[in-house]
């Protein structure tokens, strides 16, 4: 093999035998009603033309697009060195991404299922984690780790797993989700553009809904940006005044249906999108439960030692005396991700998240 | 005894025998021919250098001055013969016993040290001799050492002809290390790319406990070629052929031809660690037998019979051993305390609130003692 150098611009040779490349379609204008999945494509689009040191790795990223296509069209646009179908060795893969970002590459790993993660945990939480301490901030490790997490789409076990709070518990980890295609766009490309390493979990449930994105709104920092448009800070995303619900990721868009609902029964819901896990921006919330004085956490991972007993413990902390009933938790249960025609028994959906709901107000 | 399979030492690519004589290799004598009595001193200052800093280590571990200490007792041919055929702007990742070549890349060597003394976890630029920090999870580097070579290709310093731009880049790691996954997929990773790296595996025949034989059924430089790999066992004690070896596989992953496999056949005369005790499970008999193979041992001798080590040069290294000796326990005697808010420091390369909340908690936690106390902060414990 032949590599050729970044900064020319060359193509790579590592493909051999595929198909004539397809002509680049011109960077899209204006606001568009987009799916998320094709919101992260666009953010990855941005971030390689604009970065020379930005590169995808990966299993099927280049010419198939990845499994859920999110990686669509790149290949043929910035070639097999920028983006790179690698080995089927998860470790491998963020291991050498380690490597590349030593020598000033900034590699975004997409990991094909939250499931598959776990050959790679040691290589994340012993080495990508640490680096930057343990060399006290002379190396940095501008890597982001893109998994598609979380349930609902039917699928075989080990494709529908909620694993986040393993990487938030991790110091040196930044851990973020974005709810929706306009969020997507902009948080990847700020997750590229972070000096630290960043787990970037999308809801492949919600790959395929539609918003509106702005192609055109400049990127905030991704650290310290005005008004909370960074990586590091929760968003209300529904003002109310009885009830706050916290969610993130694939249940934020379920927290607004059930303030939808429990609208039509005269509640009045706030709805915090976290955004971030890892920092977990407690004031949001805490200033939200201080108005409501009740709180209900609803996310698709188990419960036990889960993002809704952190909040619960905080909140609990933070706002005791305002507090009119106990923090509840909505979410999966202490048991193995179960099979497709059970999912929806075991992910909380509306229903479940209107009960608990209903029993914080009770109080 | 005759050792098989991953022990067996035939077919190991000697240039110095056991005994001090120089023998040639048709191959590989080329790579040596460098070699000048004044280079081959300066790699004896090496050795007995490294030795004289093991030395000493230990002793302030059993002083209490470490809290751990890992030997390369035995293996300084390996590492400094190595070391030697590195060029400046090759890349080293260590495992972390590498002090030999540490020792050839000019480090402040108490640096290393100061993981062992508990007041940091990687005392050294990397980016100043090309070294990276210690690792010690097991074989966690050699993917490291891959992906920067992926990225020494990238940025074209590979096959330019250019020797003081092409670039390699070497990791080490040990017999214990070839079990582990990260091995295998770095010897993928290097092969599939064909990236500039040489994997040097010392295989010291101990793994703490576990001989090589609970490791490989084969010996380890063996399995490189079922990855497309061409691999090389050298004697690990002779600093001549170890040299050669290192320097072709360097000049073939500079010039673009892509990985290579070097096992360096040694053996681990101490401990693993002061936490150590090999006589729970290897006999007097085998230490023995590779204390007579000494690998200082065996470069004094060739000197010596080639009258290239002058009384002078040995007394002058002698004294500056015993300097270093002083340097090293003053230096490590002196190394104080963190501070405890350092323990919060680049946790992050950016603000987060956790870290920045919990530092702020535990500095009034610290600072309400000295209020209430007037003890100094930091020494309720």
């Amino acid at each position: 093999m032949t590599v050729t150098s970044e900064r020319t611009g060359t193509a790579g040779s590592t493909t051999t035998s595929s198909p004539a490349a397809p002509a680049v379609a011109p960077f899209p204008t204006g606001t568009q009603r987009l799916p998320l999945a094709k919101a992260i494509n666009l953010g990855l689009r941005r971030a390689l033309t604009n970065d020379p040191k930005v590169l995808l790795m990966g299993e099927d990223i280049g010419p198939l697009g990845g499994v859920f296509r999110v990686t669509d069209g790149l290949h043929a646009e910035f070639g097999g060195d920028r983006v790179v179908d690698t080995p089927l060795a998860e470790s491998g893969i963020v291991g050498t991404a380690i490597g590349l970002a030593l020598r000033g590459y900034r590699p975004v790993c997409e990991i094909q299922f939250d499931g598959f993660v776990f050959p790679a945990f040691d290589q994340i939480t012993t080495q990508l984690a640490k680096m930057h301490y343990r060399s006290q901030g002379r190396l940095r490790l501008p890597v982001v780790i893109r998994i598609p997490f979380g349930g609902g789409i039917g699928a075989v076990e080990h494709h529908s797993e909620s694993p986040e709070v393993l990487f938030a518990h991790t110091a040196g980890l930044r851990v973020v989700s974005p709810s929706t295609p306009a969020e997507a766009f902009t948080m990847i490309q700020q997750a590229v553009a972070s000096p630290d390493p960043v787990i970037f979990l999308e809801p492949k449930g919600r790959y395929w809904e539609k918003g509106d994105v702005d192609l055109d709104a400049p990127l905030p920092a991704p650290h310290g940006a005005a008004a909370g448009a960074d990586l590091d800070h929760a968003r209300v995303v529904r003002p109310g005044s009885d009830l706050t619900v916290v969610a993130y990721g694939p249940t934020v868009a379920t927290a607004l249906k059930a303030a939808d609902a429990a609208a039509a029964e005269g509640r009045s819901l706030e709805v915090i999108d976290l955004r971030t896990l890892s920092p977990l921006d407690t004031d949001t919330v805490a200033a939200s439960v201080r108005r409501t004085g009740r709180c209900v956490v609803v996310h698709e991972a188990p419960t036990l030692y889960g993002t809704g007993a952190e909040v619960a413990a905080r909140i609990t902390e933070a706002c005791f005396f305002h507090l009119e009933a106990p923090v509840l938790r909505v979410g999966g249960f202490h048991a193995p991700y179960p099979v497709a025609k059970l999912e929806h028994d075991y992910l909380p959906g509306l229903d479940r998240l209107l009960d608990a709901v209903d029993r914080a107000l009770a109080f | 005894m005759s050792p098989t399979g991953p022990l067996t030492d035939d077919g190991l690519v000697q240039l110095l025998t056991p005994t001090g004589e120089r023998v040639t290799h048709p191959e590989l004598e080329v790579w040596a021919a460098d070699l000048t009595p004044e280079r081959l001193r300066a790699m004896y200052r090496d050795m007995v250098l490294t030795r004289r800093f093991d030395t000493e280590a230990t002793s302030l571990q059993r002083q209490g001055e470490l809290a751990l200490y890992a030997q390369c007792l035995g293996q300084e041919a390996a590492q400094i013969g190595s070391g030697h055929a590195l060029a400046p702007q090759d890349h080293v990742f260590p495992s972390y016993r590498e002090h030999g070549v540490a020792q050839v890349r000019g480090l402040e060597m108490t640096d290393l040290l100061r993981l062992f003394r508990g007041v940091d976890h990687g005392g050294w630029d990397p980016a100043d001799h090309n070294f990276h920090l210690f690792t010690l999870v097991i074989g966690s580097h050699t993917l490291h050492a891959t992906g920067y070579a992926m990225g020494v290709q990238r940025d074209g310093l590979v096959g330019t002809g250019d020797p003081s731009r092409d670039t390699a880049v070497v990791t080490y790691f040990g017999d214990g290390a070839t079990a582990q996954g990260d091995v295998s997929e770095s010897l993928v990773f290097a092969a599939v790319n064909q990236a500039p790296v040489v994997l040097f595996c010392q295989n010291n025949q101990w793994a703490i406990s576990e001989p090589t034989t609970k490791q490989a059924r084969v010996p380890l430089a063996d399995r490189a070629p079922g990855f497309g790999i061409p691999s090389v066992r050298v004697d690990g004690n002779d600093v001549v052929a170890t040299y050669a070896v290192t320097r072709q596989a360097l000049e073939r992953a500079r010039s673009g031809g892509g990985p290579t496999f070097v096992e360096a056949f040694t053996y681990r005369m101490g401990a693993h660690t002061t936490s150590d005790d090999p006589t729970r499970y290897r006999s007097r008999e085998q230490e023995e037998h590779w204390r007579r193979r000494d690998p200082i041992d065996r470069l004094r001798r060739y000197l010596e019979a080639t009258g290239e080590l002058p009384e002078v040069f040995q007394a002058e290294l002698a004294g500056e051993a015993d300097a270093f000796g002083e340097h090293i326990r003053t230096t490590v005697r002196s190394m104080g305390r963190p501070s405890s808010q350092s323990m919060f420091e680049h946790v992050y390369a950016t603000s987060h609130s956790v870290v920045d909340a919990e530092r702020a908690w535990f500095g009034e936690y610290e600072q309400s003692y000295v209020q209430h106390d007037g003890a100094e902060a930091g020494g309720h414990r």
